[in-house]
């Protein structure tokens, strides 16, 4: 494995935190690293965006890829890969560093920022992880249209539940909503349209097992209150929309999380680790909003550049730490004290 | 060389009947996360031995027939063909390196 190229920051995840993060950090002449598995997030599977100050409309993919852009122009390196472990270690002066591993890489980073978001939340039963992308689908917006004409199931109660069975009623000839509950947690504008269309609702029902052979056929779902009332629903498509969770395999350990495993941070977005920092949705913030996780990531990183000064009488020009670094352009083209 | 652009007409000639491995990304404009995928798949096209490999990418909007074929129900979906069979299959963003390691070894 080849020596590891050191950072001043590593940035973990590409939606609205993590590259907003970016665009700050290498506006300070931070020598900065993003590793995501995607770009955009949560954010890119949205069709429409209208309450992001000053634009109007976007969608999704266009925004986020606006940020990237934004970020890359600042200089922001980008790696998309999944993260596999996070480390703590020492320098020679007891000061903290991190290696950052993938599959086929590992990095340095002098500080990091957590900005990887919440991951689905899966259901847990027989069929649905040897069926992923043969039929079960997390991301409605992405895979509806390849299920024109065909009968397809929802599951969940919550607002992106009743997006996704609204979107799919028109295009598919049946469309099943699973609810384990009798009331829907979404919005009641978005309820009553769910019952002006064809959806059958099967409410008071979980799912117990999806069966297929390399592709979905049916669905077996059981009554809540009578675990011996089964139904076999025949289909070819089912989208699980239950929630979200924090991914903490990465971060256990390392930085304190709450019951839920979200990260803790401080009002000026610090983890419970000197340098380590959190924005957006993975930490205990009440809003998972774009304008507010981009608020977060500007926020980790302005802290994450105090931390570096501190720590390192870092001057936000990458050169002199004893360590093998090129300067970039950015370093000498941006006064940080300006930007 | 960059990628080759797929149609269902083209699919037989271009996939089937390669004499070398190929790898397909098929997306639609509407998903996101193929915006991703899209710009890894350019690069990898840039970089590996057009002798010993081709990189495809097939608008799943647009060629319905193929779509349909091979099934596909989630995208982006990245398939590996050699001798006209699929022999690896991912759904989801997939890294550069990945796919370069894939490529190696059926092309060993």
């Amino acid at each position: 494995m080849a020596e590891a190229q050191v950072y001043d920051t590593i940035i973990i995840g590409a939606g609205a935190a993590g590259l907003t993060a970016a665009i700050y950090a290498s506006r300070r002449a931070m020598k900065t690293l993003v590793i995501s598995q995607d770009v955009g997030g949560q954010a890119a599977t949205t069709d429409e965006i209208e309450n992001y100050p000053g634009v109007d409309f976007s969608d999704g993919p266009s925004m986020m890829m606006k940020f990237k852009d934004q970020g890359e122009k600042f200089g922001a390196s980008f790696i998309f890969t999944e993260v596999t472990k996070v480390e703590k270690d020492v320098d020679a002066k007891g000061t903290p560093i991190f290696h950052i591993s993938t599959a086929t890489e590992r990095f340095i980073g002098h500080s990091v920022i957590l900005a990887y978001g919440l991951t689905h939340r899966h259901l847990g039963v027989p069929g649905e992880k040897e069926l992923g992308g043969h039929g079960v689908s997390y991301c409605a917006t992405c895979d509806a249209p390849l299920y024109k004409g065909k009968t397809v199931a929802v599951v969940g109660g919550g607002n992106s539940a009743v997006d996704a069975a609204l979107l799919l009623a028109k295009i598919c000839p049946k469309v099943y909503l699973v609810h384990r509950r009798q009331d829907f947690r979404a919005e009641a504008i978005l309820v009553e349209q769910l019952k002006q269309l064809q959806i059958e609702l099967v409410l008071d029902s979980e799912v117990k097992e999806i069966k297929g052979e390399g592709r979905v056929v049916s669905m077996v779902v059981y009554d809540v209150n009578d675990k011996a009332k089964e139904r076999e629903l025949t289909l070819q498509g089912i989208f699980v929309e239950v929630g979200f969770i924090v991914n903490s395999k990465l971060i256990e350990g390392l930085v304190e999380l709450d019951q839920r495993k979200q990260i803790i941070i401080s009002p000026d977005a610090e983890t419970s680790q000197p340098g380590i920092f959190a924005a957006g949705d993975i930490t205990t913030i009440s809003y998972k909003q774009i304008v507010v996780s981009a608020g977060w990531g500007a926020t980790a990183a302005l802290k994450a550049y105090e931390y570096l000064q501190k720590v390192k009488g870092f001057r936000g020009v990458s050169i002199d730490w004893g360590l093998a670094k090129t300067p970039t352009i950015i370093a000498t083209a941006i006064d940080p004290a300006k930007s | 060389m960059s990628e080759v652009i797929l149609s269902d007409q083209s699919f037989e000639a271009e996939v089937l009947q390669s004499s070398v491995p190929v790898l397909v990304d098929i997306w639609a404009p509407w998903c996101g996360p193929c915006r991703v995928q899209g710009p890894i798949i350019e690069e990898l096209a840039s970089e590996v031995d057009a002798a010993k490999v081709k990189i495809a990418k097939l608008n799943a909007d647009e060629n319905p027939a193929t779509t349909e074929k091979y099934n596909i129900l989630s995208i982006p979906s990245l398939l590996v063909f050699k001798g006209g069979v699929v022999v690896e299959q991912f759904v989801g963003v997939q890294a550069k390196d990945k796919l370069k390691a894939v490529l190696e070894k059926h092309s060993a």
